[in-house]
């Protein structure tokens, strides 16, 4: 176990400064430069401008004061806002986008079981068809549309919930809605597929003619053995729900990291594009290797030493 | 009591060939059918993925068809007919009849806007651009993009992934590596960087797709490779020293097609929604070309009091996404039978 984290976490290590080197080579390709108003600069002023942010020294000695830093967490200084260190930014609008993101993979995932496993049991009935119904329109509606419907109906027309901005838990309420209906629809199509499977496995018949109450066979045996392969689509479902902040964030105007991402990219702040990209890896590396334990730690079956396949 | 059996005179005939066969118990009576046409007897029998091959083949036919036949030029301004609201003839559902609640009265707009003779089914935009024109054109390029980006991916991913499982090894394990490395950037984020490299636009978008997507291809070929290799027939093929390269396209492949076919199906909406995403963030594709993105984006715009104007894009969207998911459903039932319930 230790030598397979140690493995893992090497790897991991490896991964971002793979993920560094390349994101930074790319920045330098770019085209455009970070001044807005280059015309109007001095050929002195431009000069001092790129010194004050080390942009005058060679590639290679940039690159490496780079990943300097980057070890210690520092990712260099905003182009966007002067003075700021990315790091600041990142770890000021980390929060918000961490909130949300986990409220609707958590929300999303447990309704999603709930919703998978009752379709599972009542299989081919009215129930089943709403559970397959709600799955795919889940998978179906990107969730920007689906955040702006909810912002116009629930937010503006009932009146429920605010709009817009970012305060206390009932604003978070309507992103986490429309970010959560993405992991709700792959977990109940998922936990839907795996329980009926499971339901027709031998050690169900087993248990139902032991004489266990219909709960119990579904509780301690279709549910928990229909749960361990769920493990698995949580780093997908990460991936989507990073892709999905970057919109919803922008659309409720959450001050988080996906919004930031978005301003960045479309004011050319290269440091802080480069932060976050660093920042979305090792988020993700973080819950693969995660999930990858964990995975080994709730089926046996799954040797750790060795690669699943 | 002697028990007579009557039996008929002609039991003791001797039987004819022509009878024989027609006896024979073992015959079996319906056709023998091959592998795709099996597949495709059980597609037709899953009535959700059937209904939306032909919702997709119908969209397919108006988008293209509209390069011909479009009920208005997608990109003719009339500033006088701006935001029309939706009007279908004959039709008389507040909604769809051409009016609009203005300041707390129902007025007839096209009225209002001296254009009673004219209609637009889905209305017009800020730009009196007709809507339905619009949409079928922005599905157009949608489309497009994602069936370049998915040949692209088809073709690098499974190259890549039958390479990477048929080596084996060490080429294998820095191959999977690499792609595990891909894997831990979440797509968008290099789709975005690709795009700000190569500037937005349609080419560079179907480029930064392209590249990100074939990852989960590659991954389902090399495993079904790896399986496959092991088979009796590539083995009888290695020993008849046939090169690899034949072996590949001639053994492999055909056996890869279900796989392939069901990831294609899973990847084309994939990549509609990264473009209709990049398109609404504003990097994707620029005016005056549409996409279903840049129409969402538009049409949120000016939600609150033209809702219609979000409402259709977000539908045909909305359709063309479900409409595959069914599909790639149904196909994997349909390839694979032990799937099914």
């Amino acid at each position: 176990m230790a030598k397979y984290l140690a493995k893992r976490i090497f790897y991991l290590i490896l991964t971002l400064f793979i993920v560094i080197t390349v994101t930074f080579f790319l920045m330098k390709l770019l085209p455009g430069t970070p001044l807005t108003n280059q015309a109007k600069l001095s050929k002195s002023q431009i000069h001092l401008i790129y010194e004050q942010y080390g942009l005058n020294k060679p590639v290679w000695q940039q690159y490496l004061l780079y990943l300097a830093g980057a070890v210690k967490g520092d990712f260099g200084t905003s182009f966007q806002f002067s003075d700021q260190p990315v790091s600041y930014l990142i770890s000021s609008r980390i929060e918000p986008s961490l909130q949300i993101g986990l409220q609707a993979m958590i929300i999303g995932v447990i309704l999603g079981v709930i919703i998978g496993a009752f379709g599972a049991m009542k299989q081919n009935t009215w129930v089943d068809t709403t559970t397959t119904v709600v799955s795919i329109l889940g998978i179906s509606i990107p969730s920007f549309v689906l955040a702006v419907l909810l912002q116009y109906y629930l937010g503006l027309k009932a009146g429920w919930f605010p709009i817009a901005e970012w305060g206390g838990f009932i604003y978070t309420v309507l992103p986490t809605l429309a970010l959560g209906a993405q992991p709700l629809a792959e977990s109940a199509r998922f936990v839907r597929t795996e329980m009926v499977d499971v339901l027709s496995s031998d050690y169900i018949e087993l248990a139902k003619a032991k004489g266990l109450s219909k709960t119990g066979v579904i509780y301690h045996h279709a549910l928990r053995n229909s749960l361990i392969p769920l493990i698995t689509i949580v780093g997908p479902l990460a991936v989507n729900i990073m892709t999905g902040s970057m919109v919803v964030e922008n659309i409720f105007s959450i001050p988080g990291i996906g919004e930031q991402f978005v301003k960045s990219v479309l004011t050319n702040d290269y440091p802080t594009i480069m932060g976050l990209t660093i920042v979305y890896s090792f988020m993700l590396c973080v819950v693969l290797l995660i999930t990858d334990i964990l995975y080994g730690i709730v089926d046996p079956r799954i040797r750790l030493t060795g690669k699943a396949n | 009591m002697a028990d007579t059996v009557k039996l008929p005179e002609d039991s003791f005939k001797p039987i004819t060939s022509d009878d024989r066969a027609a006896l024979d118990s073992e015959k079996i009576a319906a056709p023998s059918l091959t592998f795709a046409q099996d597949a495709w007897r059980r597609l037709k029998k899953n009535k959700g993925a059937w209904v939306s091959l032909i919702v997709l083949v119908v969209i397919f036919i108006m988008a293209f068809g509209s390069i011909f036949v479009s009920p208005h030029d997608p990109n003719a301004v009339h500033p006088a007919y701006a935001n029309l609201p939706s009007k279908i003839p004959g039709v008389s559902i507040n909604g769809f009849n051409g009016t609009l609640v203005q300041a707390g009265e129902r007025i007839d707009a096209y009225k209002a806007a001296g254009a009673s003779g004219a209609h637009y089914i889905m209305g017009t935009d800020y730009l009196g651009r007709d809507l339905f024109s619009r949409v079928l054109y922005g599905t157009r390029i949608s489309l497009i993009i994602a069936l370049v980006a998915t040949l692209f991916d088809l073709t690098i991913g499974v190259t890549y992934g039958m390479f990477s499982g048929w080596k084996g090894g060490r080429i294998d394990t820095i191959m999977q590596r690499i792609i595990e490395i891909i894997l831990s950037i979440p797509n968008l984020v290099v789709i975005v960087l690709l795009i700000l490299i190569l500037k937005p636009g349609m080419t560079s978008i179907i480029i930064a797709i392209a590249l990100t997507s074939w990852v989960n291809m590659a991954r389902l070929v090399r495993a079904q490779t790896l399986e496959l290799k092991e088979q009796e027939f590539i083995l009888a093929a290695r020993t008849l020293g046939e090169r690899p390269i034949k072996i590949a396209f001639k053994h492999l492949l055909p056996n890869l097609s279900s796989v392939i076919i069901i990831n294609t199906m899973f990847t084309i909406p994939n990549a509609i929604f990264f473009e209709a995403t990049l398109s609404y963030i504003g990097i994707g594709i620029s005016s005056p070309q549409a996409s279903l993105g840049t129409l969402l984006n538009d049409g949120q715009k000016n939600f609150q009091f033209l809702p219609y104007q979000m409402w259709w894009p977000a539908l045909i969207l909305s359709i063309i996404m479900l409409a595959f998911n069914l599909l790639g459903d149904g196909l994997r039932d349909a390839f694979d039978p032990r799937t099914k319930e």
